[in-house]
């Protein structure tokens, strides 16, 4: 199942048409001590580069955006009663939402995990 | 170095004397008040419950550090503040606000008697404004100095009075208490080995500690030899402010602002007793008014159902009409849940009134609340 990742520091794992978002091990680590998340309802449409979720810090209320357009399947219900599984497991159990694809094209304009970490190591 | 766009002009970010010393320490530096300054080392949450259960070191060099002296320098304040600083005895303290001329607060400070003069301590982001209304209104003869070669630390928590004494601090003279032996608003000189400190039993946590006053040159070998002892680690900015928060202690520039008079921002009790008499301070009628008769509108606590963060500049709502406004406000690690202050209109300011908080469109339940959130816990009396 191929992951790729996003310059907002979000990663999506795409099988089939539907798709998992939550933010990487390195936005977790910069934002710290994670004690809040809003996740989108189910059904909400989203459009790439738009508002997704809400991750709150101590410090701050960060935006997460969508990495493509698509509609909202599910929620990570977890994270309402453990915020801080973002910080403990950010790229598995912390995950953000699910949702389905519209356009897969949209996909090649991401980075694949080997861009990424050359991304985040040149910040 | 690193620059930063500011009105126009491009102002370069300084450093302060532990600069290097934090980064040594793995701490994240963001720009404070113009200064390079460390947002957190291990995590603002650790950081935080740390300092409530053994001692936080923070760096406070960004403040500004003044000297008064001259014949008549009380008095000379006493225009410009609603304190009793003639009343100041040596070796005591008093927290304080500088009025503008329609008594809206340009900042809130410490005044020392220091037996030599009168030492303040403002707000490192206002500083320089501070320094030109000061210098603009005390009479010619009224010396002030900037201490721009000291440093200032606090070391905050139940275990700083032990810290500081396993140091080997000790009086400069004979008729100074020991550290440990101060009481909350009282100071002092001291001596660690030849190094002259400054040392206020005070601090902007709500827990017992110090403030401590020391030359830049030997800032780093102190706060080397602070947290070299178990109980002393390093805390940052971020948790600074959400130990405040739960202080229920107001930070300038958020929760108070020229707009603000002392009866509006809840902090009456910086009106002197003889003050309030006899007035003589800048706003005396607008704030003597707001004594006496109530002010429009009150700074207050605020308790969050559930645990969505409601922050600084929320709107508050009263029904469906808008009331006013979170001036600061967060998750509270102490406490377990969000918390925030701000402004709502004093008929709505008692403990238990029920409002609402409005982040990202959504509605929040919020509880009118006294403060602080967290008991403070002074020490205000010696034993023995």
């Amino acid at each position: 199942m191929p992951r790729f990742y996003t310059e907002e520091h979000e990663w999506i794992d795409v099988d089939g048409d539907v798709a998992t978002v939550g933010i990487t091990d390195f936005a977790q680590g910069q934002l710290g001590d994670i004690v809040f998340v809003e996740v989108p309802d189910t059904g909400a449409e989203l459009s790439k580069g738009g508002d997704a979720a809400v991750v709150e810090s101590v410090k701050a209320a960060s935006d997460v955006y969508a990495p493509v357009d698509g509609t909202v399947t599910e929620g990570n219900g977890q994270l309402e009663e453990d915020p801080a599984l973002v910080n403990s497991d950010p790229e598995g159990e912390g995950w953000f939402f699910r949702m389905t694809l519209s356009d897969k094209s949209q996909l090649d304009g991401l980075m694949n995990a080997q861009a990424y970490k050359d991304f985040i190591a040149d910040l | 170095m690193s620059e930063t766009e500011e009105m126009g002009e491009t102002v370069a970010i300084e450093s302060l004397p532990l600069d290097a010393w934090h980064r040594a320490r793995g701490a994240r530096m963001v720009e404070f008040a113009g200064y390079h300054m460390p947002i957190q080392y291990d995590g603002i949450m650790a950081e935080h419950l740390w300092t409530r259960d053994n001692a936080g070191l923070f760096d406070v060099s960004h403040m500004g550090q003044l000297v008064f002296s001259g014949e008549g320098a009380a008095e000379a304040l006493e225009a410009l503040v609603p304190g009793d600083i003639s009343a100041l005895k040596p070796g005591r303290m008093r927290y304080s606000l500088l009025l503008a001329d329609d008594g809206g607060i340009l900042d809130d400070l410490m005044i020392t008697n220091t037996g030599h003069g009168l030492y303040m301590v403002v707000n490192g982001a206002v500083k320089w404004d501070d320094i030109a209304h000061l210098r603009e209104h005390l009479p010619d003869e009224i010396e002030m100095n900037l201490l721009d070669e000291q440093a200032l630390l606090a070391l905050q928590g139940p275990k700083a009075a032990a810290a500081l004494t396993a140091l080997g601090v000790v009086p400069e003279f004979p008729n100074i208490l020991p550290v440990d032996r101060l009481v909350f608003m009282q100071a002092g000189p001291y001596l660690w080995g030849d190094v002259r400190l400054g040392i206020s039993r005070s601090g902007y946590t709500g827990e017992d500690g110090f403030e401590i006053s020391v030359l830049a040159s030997d800032v780093s070998a102190l706060a080397d030899a602070l947290c070299a002892q178990e109980a002393v680690k390093p805390i940052g900015l971020g948790a600074r402010d959400s130990l405040r928060l739960e202080a229920g202690l107001p930070l300038y520039g958020h929760d108070l602002d020229e707009g603000i008079d002392p009866v509006e921002g809840d902090l009456a009790f910086a009106i002197s007793k003889r003050r309030r008499e006899e007035g003589g301070f800048p706003g005396a009628a607008r704030i003597l008014g707001h004594l006496a008769d109530g002010s429009p509108r009150k700074r207050v606590g605020l308790t969050v159902d559930g645990k969505m963060p409601v922050r600084e500049g929320a709107k508050i709502f009263d029904g469906n009409s808008e009331v006013g406004v979170v001036t600061s406000g967060g998750f509270a690690p102490s406490v377990g849940a969000p918390i925030a202050m701000g402004y709502v209109p004093t008929g709505l300011s008692e403990p238990g009134t029920a409002l609402a908080a409005e982040v990202r469109g959504k509605r929040v339940a919020v509880t009118v609340t006294p403060m602080p959130f967290v008991p403070h816990r002074y020490v205000r009396k010696q034993g023995g």
